[in-house]
């Protein structure tokens, strides 16, 4: 299945939003997960459920200033 | 009335804020409530710089700066208030310094004291908004929580290498709070910050966030109440998110 990841085309086998932040890497903590431009908490990334085409934002925390 | 002020009455006949009392947005009754305004800034580095300036300059009438360090060589590339005669002086009077002599008109008071949970309620009292230009989680956590106590509107901004992220939080109608947007505080807190940085992307942000305030502060256009902006300078990609 082809998702969006921060507008890179990313095949991917995951299923849930939880399976591919682990796929992709990402650090499971400081970072916010958006799905069409819409922020998933992080207790409901397990159960949300990937479709062909979605949109994906990792943002990275950042603390300077 | 304040057009009683010659100073005002000037800047109305072409002075001062002409350039963007002319702006229907703004306009006589925007100046007005901007002169009222209470802004306090904490932080008075990368982010502190423009949004302190351009707020000066606006002219905002009570500006708040809160910071507890010094000028160091290194800042000058980005925290455009100060000069390389200041290195080693206080930040906080450094910016007092500059800030009244580009705006007369401006009550700037100053803390060169570090915000923390037992301050922050008691300085954040008093003021409309509170602009985070800080540079570390711990604060944010610290700020986030007094906002939304107090109700007031928390506008959220950071910034690493050429990225940079704003949000209006504990705003209504969207009430969100720092720990919506990254709910692990203790994982952040004792991450090891990553220091590069250019000087535009703090341009850039802290600029955003003066503008999210003249918004809040005059009633203009869409506020990013709930809502984060991210920009990656690198590719100009930028995302609105609802938080």
């Amino acid at each position: 299945m082809k998702v969006w990841v921060n507008n890179k085309e990313v095949e991917t086998a995951a299923v849930s939003l939880a399976s591919l932040v682990e796929d992709l890497s990402l650090p499971a903590q400081g970072i916010a997960v958006a799905v069409e431009n819409r922020m998933v908490p992080r207790t409901q990334w397990g159960d949300y459920v990937l479709s062909e085409g979605m949109r994906v934002v990792v943002v990275k925390a950042a603390c300077g200033g | 009335m304040l057009e009683a002020d010659g100073l005002h009455t000037a800047a109305c006949s072409g002075g001062r804020y002409a350039r963007q009392e002319m702006l229907p947005e703004i306009g006589h009754a925007g100046q007005a409530k901007l002169r009222r305004a209470k802004v306090m800034i904490v932080g008075a580095g990368g982010l502190g710089s423009p949004v302190a300036l351009y707020l000066a300059g606006a002219g905002v009438g009570t500006l708040t700066l809160v910071d507890e360090d010094v000028v160091s060589l290194s800042n000058l590339h980005r925290q455009v208030l100060y000069a390389e005669s200041e290195v080693g002086t206080s930040k906080v009077a450094a910016a007092a310094v500059r800030l009244r002599s580009l705006n007369g008109e401006v009550d700037i008071r100053t803390h060169a004291c570090r915000l923390t949970r037992e301050n922050a309620e008691s300085l954040i009292k008093g003021h409309d908004v509170v602009v985070d230009a800080c540079d570390n989680y711990a604060t944010r956590y610290v700020l986030s929580d007094a906002c939304a106590a107090l109700g007031r509107p928390y506008i959220y901004g950071a910034i690493e290498g050429f990225c940079g992220q704003v949000a209006v939080l504990c705003c209504p109608p969207r009430r969100r709070t720092y720990r919506d947007l990254f709910p692990d505080e203790d994982a952040l807190r004792g991450m090891t910050p990553f220091k590069g940085v250019v000087g535009m992307t703090a341009a850039v942000v802290g600029s955003v966030q003066a503008h999210e305030v003249m918004k809040l502060l005059c009633g203009y256009g869409d506020v990013l109440a709930g809502r984060l902006w991210t920009i990656d300078l690198r590719t100009m990609e930028s995302y609105v998110l609802d938080i």
